[in-house]
């Protein structure tokens, strides 16, 4: 729920509404197509907004220009090409975002905002891959032992973390962690950026509510194929239990996982935003919040471009992986 | 079972006269959807301690703010940083609710170390006691002093109580803690009930009519979808003032969408089952039929994905205060309160933990209650 | 145990724990099975004849359903009392089951000759390699066209006749002595199910198996059955070898059943339905548990519970009607007439 910028259950539904439809190889194709003509269509959306609020929102490259000339100021307006008609300045716009220019930044000594964000997406991205990793593998264990030892003491345990792990914000983990594993007991280093140790406790913050979120996912749809007629078949073969739960439960309750891998992943960047903040981590989140406070529109709107950008590709990867992995969808329909 | 046969009166073996009355009874006392998720949520403990919980937050944040002493922005700088006091809970001396601050100091020697106590709390040596924890033997630190500082009398305010203590600006925190409480409880309400009504009457209608105008609409709900939540939120944040209201606009402008696909789904679904096209048949009309058939069916739906919007909208807020698009200064928020206490984290925690602990039991508790509701209503998980 | 006898079930009594209490499925049923033979266990939905099955193989579900009374005695030894380790080596190997719908009783996202060769692999210490021949073997004797290819196919590349014959390949790899076949046409088209009912039957000349078949058409019944037993709210009813049952039923839920099957020749004549709906099994009447929906119900069914009267050696039926102090009652006209046109059409056939 809480740092999901698209709804889980959005996009289950739209892929279950994909896996349930009669698809072919061709419906295959055709499903993609759409996906990415629709991702063209938002994205193109997104930048227009963009550019108009940018054109509304006060603030110009002259923050100092009562200290400058008329020709000075004539020399800046006519860099950013300000001097240009809107619609021909919009056009340059779109034109620069396809080459991958996100504008300029106001402060910075008028850096790119291209180059800034190149600068710091390396530890954003550690981050957010750390925690990819650690979140999905311990959340879909804790889910797997709690569906297998449905309703005993571990599964109790598991849904109580998971409950937690989803209801309470990871800033609030990030506070408790800061709090007691840093400055409390010195384990790890309080905050900044100066190796592994240093990513530790900014990974944990971030990895609990993909954690959480995998093992409710995980344990709810592995309850429910263990209750499918596919299961009594295996065991009316005679197979023991731990031949069922691995051969024929896991697979099939890992499958609609993936599912929700991109709106976690989403969710992980905009955790990026807070916890690199809290931790004082030098990545694009920490930049952005920043450009918040000092006003700097153009890397606000590159940020909120690159994320749209980032968000929606990823979420295009997701769908188009769980057509190949799952073979009902790979080769044709449901029948 | 011989011997049995004769002991039958034999008047038994005529024909029961009593096969038509009998054959219609139904045996079990059939229960509607609603009494049933009723009896099951009753049952339900963690569901029941989250809504006497929640009762007690509500109540605490219209009445707490009215009934204190202070308000959310009276600031004092004469008494900045306060620690909690709480009355007769200060006697109990290890909940450290008493208003004194405790803190270890260490100096080469226990003088050295009592300085430091001195220079960290204002200097007002009369009002620190110290306690000597290590004598040490001159080398650097090895002194150990733990000081208490009693703050209340210090200011010349003993017969003051901040609950919760006070802020840098010398704000009480129990009221700004309360206040803030019923901003983003109102905030998270407010933007529910307004994606519940757009997002109802976009997928009533698109599933209602059907055909082209569903699909017209579905497809512009996608394109909708398709937009990150995040960016919207951050770019309607910016061209509105920032305000309550213009959290409440950013978080509904995509938050309907989701309302919207459900109810549609839903209604599709029950447009074509039986009942309904039988109610058709006979001639129901329209209204009777979305009032008897529809509504009841969806209510379920609609509730508990309400029930989960509202903590998706408490985190939102607190998300967007967080990285400075939230509330201005003073208004108070969940989500303000705790990105000011990260500032004083290092040395005055409350400051971060009230608010911390307050937002946590709120996403706990609607999230319990959300999971309660829909195994209530969906009867799929019912065995 | 009885010599020919495989399988010896007796006053069998299976509960399941639910919200609103205990239901009693199978409430005291005893029948035996012979070897080679076909028995048909015919009711409605709700009649627990797929809940004594489910118990046979020991695949109640967990934890709700359990055998609460009774024994079921297969090789002398009562099985409901087996760990299920035990039972591990029983399951797949002895006794096999065939599944009511082969659209979800197949793993998805498993290759179907896999699916095939795990039986194999657990019971018969075979090589990988073996497995895969005797696979092979299974599908052409279930008659599935180009084996080796479509052994590497997911079901869902198969039709639902297909997924049978693959369920029925997958039941019978190791040989079973019994095999429970759950509704397996219902949920089929009705020319495949005649398919699949002719490769059932000749499959179980090739190999001979005893066999239960599960099924709500008596039509089936007539079709493959030696012995028929007719269950209602958990009770076996009448049982008997198919001409007894079918041209001399005794019980009135046995006329009605055969009362409420259409024929084609039955144009004027209206069928014969049974009112109402049977018995709740929380709370299961005190008499006879049809007595409410029986035209022909008897005072004393009301109040106590027919024993099994014996009609001939082969032949029983648990109705107050057939003791001695009953009225004579005849079966009503329509079901007489449905027995005969059945009759005729039976040595049409012939």
């Amino acid at each position: 729920m809480a740092y999901t910028l698209f709804s889980i259950g959005d996009y289950y539904q739209i892929m279950a509404n994909f896996a349930t439809t009669n698809l072919g190889g061709a419906h295959v194709a055709r499903f993609i197509g759409q996906r990415i003509i629709y991702m063209i269509i938002t994205l193109f959306l997104i930048a227009t907004i963009s550019f108009v609020l940018m054109k509304l929102l006060p603030g110009s490259p002259l923050a100092n220009a009562d200290k400058l000339t008329e020709a000075q100021q004539e020399v800046i307006f006519e860099k950013y090409g300000l001097n240009d008609p809107i619609p021909v300045q919009y056009v340059n716009y779109l034109g620069g975002l396809v080459q991958g220019d996100l504008g300029i930044s106001f402060k910075y000594d008028n850096r790119p905002v291209s180059d800034i964000l190149s600068d710091r997406i390396g530890p954003s991205a550690q981050l957010g891959i750390q925690a990819l990793i650690i979140g999905t593998v311990a959340g879909i264990l804790l889910g797997l032992v709690s569906a297998i030892y449905h309703n005993g003491i571990t599964d109790y345990l598991s849904t109580i973390i998971a409950v937690l792990g989803t209801s309470i914000p990871s800033f609030v983990f990030a506070g408790l962690l800061q709090f007691f594993v840093a400055v409390k007991w010195g384990i790890l280093p309080v905050a900044t950026w100066n190796g592994f140790e240093y990513s530790i406790l900014p990974t944990i913050a971030l990895a609990i509510f993909p954690m959480a979120t995998c093992a409710r996912f995980m344990r709810t749809e592995m309850i429910e194929v263990l209750n499918e007629d596919y299961i009594t078949t295996a065991r009316a073969k005679g197979l023991a239990g731990s031949a069922i739960i691995f051969k024929h439960g896991i697979r099939n309750a890992l499958i609609p996982l993936i599912t929700i891998l991109g709106p976690l992943a989403v969710g992980l960047l905009t955790g990026t935003l807070v916890i690199e903040q809290i931790f004082s981590v030098p990545g694009i989140g920490e930049q952005f919040v920043t450009s918040v406070t000092s006003n700097d529109f153009p890397i606000i709107m590159g940020t909120t471009m690159f994320f749209a950008v980032v968000f929606i590709v990823m979420i295009l990867i997701i769908d188009i992986l769980y057509g190949l992995i799952d073979p009902r969808i790979r080769l044709s329909g449901k029948d | 079972m011989e011997n049995r046969k004769k002991e039958l009166d034999k008047n038994l073996f005529r024909p029961a006269d009593r096969t038509e009355e009998q054959s219609d009874v139904i045996a079990r006392k059939s229960t509607t959807l609603l009494q049933d998720a009723v009896r099951s949520l009753r049952k339900n403990v963690f569901f029941m301690i989250s809504l006497f919980l929640l009762l007690v937050i509500v109540l605490m944040s219209i009445f707490a703010p009215v009934a204190s002493d202070y308000t959310y922005k009276e600031q004092d700088l004469n008494r900045s940083l306060m620690g909690p006091r709480i009355p007769v809970l200060e006697d109990i001396s290890f909940l450290g609710l008493d208003g004194t601050q405790t803190k270890t100091f260490n100096g080469n020697n226990v003088q050295a170390a009592e300085m430091k106590a001195n220079l960290q709390f204002d200097n007002q040596e009369e009002f620190i006691t110290f306690e000597t924890v290590s004598e040490g033997d001159g080398s650097p630190n090895s002194a150990e002093v733990k000081a208490t500082y009693d703050k209340y009398a210090a200011k010349g305010v003993e017969d003051e109580y901040f609950y919760f203590g006070t802020d840098r600006l010398g704000r009480d925190v129990w009221t700004r803690v309360w206040d803030g409480t019923r901003v983003s409880l109102l905030i998270a309400f407010a933007a529910a009930i307004i994606d519940l009504v757009i997002g109802v009457a976009y997928g009533g209608i698109a599933a209602y009519y059907g055909g082209r105008v569903d699909n017209y609409m579905m497809r512009f709900l996608e394109v909708i979808i398709g937009i990150p939540n995040l960016v919207v939120v951050i770019l309607m944040i910016l061209i509105l003032d920032p305000g309550i209201w213009a959290i409440i606009i950013a978080l509904t402008i995509t938050g309907w969408t989701s309302m919207a696909r459900i109810v549609r789904g839903e209604v599709l679904k029950l447009k074509g089952h039986e009942f309904v096209l039988a109610a058709r048949t006979l001639g129901a009309p329209n209204r009777k039929i979305i009032a008897r058939h529809l509504v009841p069916n969806v209510m379920g739906l609609i509730i508990v994905n309400t029930m989960f919007s509202i903590p998706s909208a408490i985190f939102f807020e607190a998300f967007l205060s967080f990285i400075g698009l939230g509330l201005p200064s003073p208004a108070a928020s969940l989500g303000t309160l705790i990105n000011d206490g990260f500032k004083t984290l290092l040395t005055t925690p409350s400051l971060l933990v009230f608010p911390a602990v307050l937002i946590s039991v709120l996403m706990i508790v609607f999230n319990i209650l959300g999971d309660g509701l829909r195994d209530a209503f969906d009867p799929k998980m019912r065995k | 145990m009885k010599k020919d006898n495989i399988l010896e079930v007796n006053d069998l009594k299976v509960s399941f724990k639910t919200h609103s209490g205990e239901v009693q499925a199978v409430r005291g049923v005893s029948f035996d099975l012979k070897k080679g033979e076909t028995l048909a266990i015919v009711g409605e939905s709700g009649s627990g004849k797929s809940v004594t099955t489910k118990a046979l193989m020991g695949l109640l579900p967990q934890p709700h359903g359990f055998v609460k009374e009774g024994s079921i005695l297969f090789d002398d030894k009562d099985i409901t009392k087996l760990k299920e380790k035990n039972m591990q080596a029983i399951r797949g190997k002895e006794m096999a089951m065939i599944f009511q719908d082969p659209m979800t009783s197949l793993n998805p996202t498993m290759k179907v000759g896999t699916q095939i060769m795990e039986g194999l692999l657990k019971h018969q210490n075979l090589g990988k390699e073996e497995a895969k021949i005797k696979a092979i073997e299974l599908m052409n004797l279930v008659q599935i066209p180009n084996p080796e290819s479509r052994m590497k196919q997911y079901p869902h590349q198969f039709s639902g006749g297909m997924r049978q014959r693959v369920v029925i390949a997958m039941a019978l790899a190791c040989n079973p002595r019994v095999l429970i076949a759950d509704e397996p046409t219902t949920a089929l088209d009705v020319t495949i199910q005649a398919q699949i009912l002719e490769l059932m039957k000749d499959i179980q000349k090739k190999v001979d198996t005893s066999i239960i078949f599960i099924t709500h058409d008596l039509g089936v019944v007539a079709n493959v059955a030696d012995r028929v037993a007719v269950m209602y709210a958990g009770k076996i009813v009448e049982i008997g070898t198919v001409d007894e049952v079918f041209y001399n039923p005794k019980h009135p839920y046995t006329w009605g059943l055969l009362g409420s099957m259409p024929t084609l020749e039955s144009d004027e004549e209206e069928l014969f339905a049974i009112p109402g709906t049977p018995p709740d099994l929380i709370a299961p009447p005190k008499g006879d548990a049809f007595a409410a929906r029986n035209k022909f119900a008897l005072e004393i069914d009301f109040v106590e519970q027919p024993p099994m009267f014996k009609v001939s050696d082969t032949h029983y039926a648990a109705t107050w009607l057939l003791h001695e102090d009953a009225p004579k009652v005849e079966p009503p006209e329509s079901v007489k007439k449905r027995i005969e046109s059945m009759d005729h059409s039976e040595e049409a056939t012939r």
